[in-house]
């Protein structure tokens, strides 16, 4: 059958939100969003969640906050940001008039603060979702995050959804013992999606100097050399979980993307490919419909799960 | 800001392990200003992964010219390429050195160390259009390292070179030579670029003799366009100080706000 490029139906429905295509840019590697303006048209994208904030704005590491493996990035930006009230009143007022989701990618250093910042948010207009990032430092627990263990997972989730008016999307680190345990603890709570993986902890150092390459000493992997692993956790999760499945890591093309689909994910994140290439999102996106036509896929949510492991 | 995906690589000059590219990308020549930079995807690879932010050495209508010097994995790629190569290229990025009206008829001196002198050359030529009077140093570790001094005469800019090894010009630091001219004569402006100690010797000079100056900085950078806060240096403004990124308020900054660490 030969379809033409009109004919693919690329939109998903998340079941509380409906993306015009699975493609979202993923949180810190997107800014919040108007620094791409120059380089693509927002409206392609299913949409795109915005850099973690805190409530007030956030120092950073020291640098060096960045450095290159093969095939991998580790950032230890330290999630410095400006914070919901310089957001609210410098950036969203930009980002409401677009039509794609903008999702908060929302942060704390304890359960208080996840609570602030949601409740902040919820007053303002031009959120599809939040997208909670358990994987912050928190202060109470030694630095320990909330993602690390089902029970603090529980709790922060719990809570956050009973006071948020809109979506959640539970973003899960990879560093743990059972990924799976811990999106069944934030499904248990109440979590509309889950969202997998954050970067992977890591670490370089120079030889010579025997210093780290990072001024946190550990940083966070991310890009195409976390692929095999973030696509192993998507497909343990999406296999077990009810509720919808974001899947990123390491996606580079349209075949990655299309590969998370087909483990699982109802849609997926590109993260570090935007730095490569600030365009890539839209890119990936022509990319999956191109695959799709080319293999009489009408819509694209079709492939969702269809991995054969019989 | 635009992506040149198929800009051509029109001529190649090298000297050891530095060199030089004419690039015909209209799109980021057109609107490039002195100090501003490119992001340059060396490969379809994903090792290196990122982009390499250079600066623009001299720009025009119809393209941009890179001088660069071989540091790794990725500059080393981008040295093996050959005339009618295509480049992609982001472009031009950052804010630039400020070449103000009021310098026309006055000394401004332009300090490169090493790779450093990349983006002086296009700010020498905009000096001298505004009417100023360009001076220009430039130092290496040793005569190897300061290949572009004929370009410079040619150009007709003062050049005074140094090398730390004394094996071309002046024997020692360029700051040492830098701050020998402006006892002698103080100019109203001081430009730089180079590797950050050559910076903060700089930095104490003119600060000493109250000459104005602007420094170009270096960091890794994972984006180049403000979205990854990774290329941060510790700059002051009105109130405090901060992590600020350099690729979006600089790579150039004034003396005064840089906080050298
Ligand atoms: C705004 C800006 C403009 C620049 N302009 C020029 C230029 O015109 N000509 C030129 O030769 N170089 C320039 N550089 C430096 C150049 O970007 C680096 O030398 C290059 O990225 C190194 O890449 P590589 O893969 O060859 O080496 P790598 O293997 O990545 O690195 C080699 C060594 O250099 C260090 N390094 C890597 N990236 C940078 C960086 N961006 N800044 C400082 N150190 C780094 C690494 O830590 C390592 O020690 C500029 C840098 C910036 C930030
Ligand atoms: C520089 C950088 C900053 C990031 N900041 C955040 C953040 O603020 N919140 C978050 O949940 N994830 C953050 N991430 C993780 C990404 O959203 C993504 O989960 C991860 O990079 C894996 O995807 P990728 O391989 O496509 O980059 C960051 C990643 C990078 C590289
Ligand atoms: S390099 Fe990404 S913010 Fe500057």
């Amino acid at each position: 059958m030969a379809l033409t490029a009109k004919t693919v139906d690329l939109s998903v429905d998340l079941g509380f939100l409906t993306l015009k295509n699975p493609v979202l840019a993923a949180s810190g590697t997107f800014g919040y969003g108007l620094e791409f303006e120059p380089y693509l048209d927002l409206e392609k994208l299913g949409g795109f969640v915005v850099k973690g904030l805190y409530y007030g704005p956030r120092e950073g590491n020291p640098p060096p906050r960045l450095v290159e493996t093969p095939s991998g990035l580790i950032n230890a930006i330290g999630l410095q940001g400006i914070g919901v009230e310089a957001f609210a009143a410098k950036v969203l007022p930009k980002l409401r008039r677009l039509r794609t989701a903008v999702i908060v990618n929302v942060c704390g250093a304890d359960d208080d603060e996840y609570a602030a910042v949601v409740d902040f948010l919820d007053r303002q207009e031009g959120i599809a979702a939040y997208e909670l990032n358990i994987s912050c430092p928190n202060v109470k627990t030694e630095g320990l995050c909330p993602a690390l263990s089902p029970r603090t997972t529980f709790d922060l989730v719990k809570r956050i959804k009973a006071a948020s008016r809109r979506p959640i999307i539970t973003k899960l680190s990879p560093n743990v013992t059972s990924i799976v345990e811990i999106a069944q603890a934030a499904e248990e709570a109440g979590t509309d999606a889950v969202a997998l993986v954050n970067t992977f902890l890591a670490m370089a150092l120079d030889l010579e100097t025997r210093r780290p390459k990072l001024g946190n000493v550990f940083g966070g992997l991310s890009g195409p050399a976390i692929k095999p692993i973030a696509l192993r956790m998507v497909y343990q999760v999406a296999s077990r979980l009810k509720v919808p499945v974001i899947g990123m890591g390491g996606i580079m093309t349209g075949a990655d993307a299309l590969e998370f689909l087909v483990a699982g994910a109802a849609a997926v994140e590109v993260g570090t490919a935007s730095f490569v290439d600030p365009d890539a999102a839209v890119r990936i996106v022509s990319e999956m419909e191109r695959w799709c036509e080319a293999h009489g896929v009408a819509a694209v949510r079709e492939i969702v799960g269809t991995v054969k492991t019989a | 800001m635009t992506i040149e995906r198929n800009a051509r690589l029109r001529a190649v000059r090298s000297w050891g392990d530095y060199f030089h590219f004419s690039v015909e990308a209209p799109a980021v020549g057109r609107g490039a200003r002195p100090g501003q930079f490119v992001m340059v995807k060396v490969d379809d690879c994903t090792s290196p992964l990122l982009r390499r932010p250079l600066g623009i050495h001299d720009a025009d209508a119809g393209g941009i010219e890179l001088f660069f010097k071989v540091a790794g994995a990725g500059t080393g790629i981008l040295s093996r390429k050959k005339p009618g190569d295509r480049l992609d290229i982001i472009g031009p990025l950052g804010k630039g050195f400020t070449v103000g009206d009021g310098l026309k008829g006055k000394k401004a001196y332009l300090v490169g160390g090493g790779r450093g002198i990349a983006p002086l050359f296009f700010l020498g030529r905009a000096l001298a259009a505004a009417g100023a009077r360009p001076a220009v140093f430039y130092g290496g570790r040793t005569a190897a390292d300061i290949p572009l001094c004929d370009k410079f005469e040619q150009a007709g800019f003062e050049l005074h070179c140094s090398t730390d090894d004394g094996s071309f010009g002046f024997s020692g630091f360029v700051t040492a030579l830098v701050e020998n001219e402006i006892i002698r004569a103080k100019p109203a402006i001081v430009y730089a670029c180079g590797p950050d100690p050559m910076m903060k010797v700089l930095a104490s000079i003119t600060a000493k003799h109250a000459v104005p100056a602007e420094f170009s900085l270096e960091s890794i950078m994972g984006c180049g366009i403000g979205a990854c806060w990774g290329c941060v240096h510790r700059i002051k403004d009105g109130t405090g100080d901060g992590w600020v990124k350099i690729c979006e308020e600089g790579p150039v900054f004034p003396g005064e706000r840089i906080l050298w660490l």
